[in-house]
């Protein structure tokens, strides 16, 4: 399924066609997810009303790691195999992945300051998520720093790939080092700790931010397809176009200048 | 009526106030909906632009091909 969808032709015709769906499923699911958070969910009998925060910071903290497994893993595809679409699609998710962060962190801050009395400590957890919004930022800047794309695309798949070991350390930070921050409490051994009222709204709001990356992706890949279609075609006419369409190569590559 | 109403302002008023801490929920959801709905924004309107810029060079280079040809 995967490598059918790598080659880019087929990968604009099928993203085309779920493009639509994909983005009215993610608007029903985040406006569900909205008011179940903001209305029907009970308030915390400890935290009383800032626990709605929760329900925002956890599957942004969620988004910003898993999007960046996925930049890694992208990334590792692009530097063995080579292949075009896993170094569009890296780059592709670096930006919506540092935005997941940015709301994590932004998020937290304004939970903490109620709860904490702190709007920011220098803890395990809050510092290696920071490191982890300078990893995309630096990810995003290495990307573009070189004239020639293919290096640049080499240098970024490299950071992301040494980049990961921060994710263990993030996801374990709670229990190595004390720290304000709470312990897991959705993905534990011994399962959630959480109760249902809340975390049925949490899974929803999950989805919602999983489903936005989904579409965001799709429209950003296609965007960057697009983007290096019309380079080509400027570039050589419609010669390039004649090159490109037994399998969409050009959609992708990169015409040899030198 | 003016009962039902006034008891409707009140839960409004109740909801908005968060329990005391509307000064931190509300600004949450606000910030979140600003850097991923202004994200979602930008990413739909570059995807719009790049196809249809795409389109109008396939098109000219559609016409040139068969004037050539």
């Amino acid at each position: 399924m995967l490598t059918r969808l790598a080659n880019p032709a087929r990968f604009m015709r099928v993203s085309g066609a779920a493009l639509p769906w994909l983005g009215a499923g993610t608007a029903v699911v985040l406006a569900v997810g909205l008011v179940w958070s903001l209305a029907i969910a009970p308030p915390d009998y400890q935290q009383g009303e800032t626990v709605r925060i929760m329900f925002l910071h956890v599957p942004a903290a969620w988004m910003a790691l898993s999007v960046y497994l996925f930049i890694a893993v992208a990334s590792a595809v692009a530097l063995v195999w080579r292949h075009p679409l896993a170094e569009i699609a890296a780059q592709a998710a670096a930006p919506v992945g540092a935005a997941f962060t940015l709301v994590c962190l932004a998020t937290g801050s304004l939970w903490g300051r109620p709860m904490w009395g702190a709007w920011w400590v220098w803890d395990a957890r809050l510092t290696s998520v920071l490191v982890l919004f300078f990893l995309y930022l630096g990810y995003i800047a290495l990307v573009n720093a070189f004239d020639d794309r293919s290096r640049g695309a080499r240098a970024g798949s490299l950071l992301a790939l040494v980049g990961i070991v921060n994710l263990p350390i993030i996801k374990f930070s709670v229990d190595w080092w004390n720290t304000l921050h709470q312990p897991a409490s959705v993905v534990r051994v011994g399962g959630p700790s959480i109760a249902t009222s809340m975390l049925l709204p949490l899974l929803v709001m999950a989805s919602g931010f999983a489903l936005l990356f989904g579409w965001m992706l799709v429209l950003r890949m296609r965007t960057a397809l697009n983007e290096r279609k019309v380079e080509a075609l400027r570039l050589y006419g419609h010669a390039a176009r004649v090159d490109a369409s037994p399998d969409g190569a050009i959609a992708a590559g990169r015409p040899a200048l030198r | 009526m003016e009962s039902i109403s006034g008891w409707l302002g009140q839960g409004l008023a109740a909801w908005l106030a968060m329990g005391g801490y509307a000064a931190f929920v509300w600004p949450a959801y606000g910030l979140t909906a600003a850097v991923l709905g202004g994200f979602a924004w930008q990413s739909w309107r570059r995807h719009r632009r790049s196809e249809k810029a795409l389109a109008r060079l396939q098109r000219r280079d559609d016409q040139r091909h068969w004037r050539s040809a």
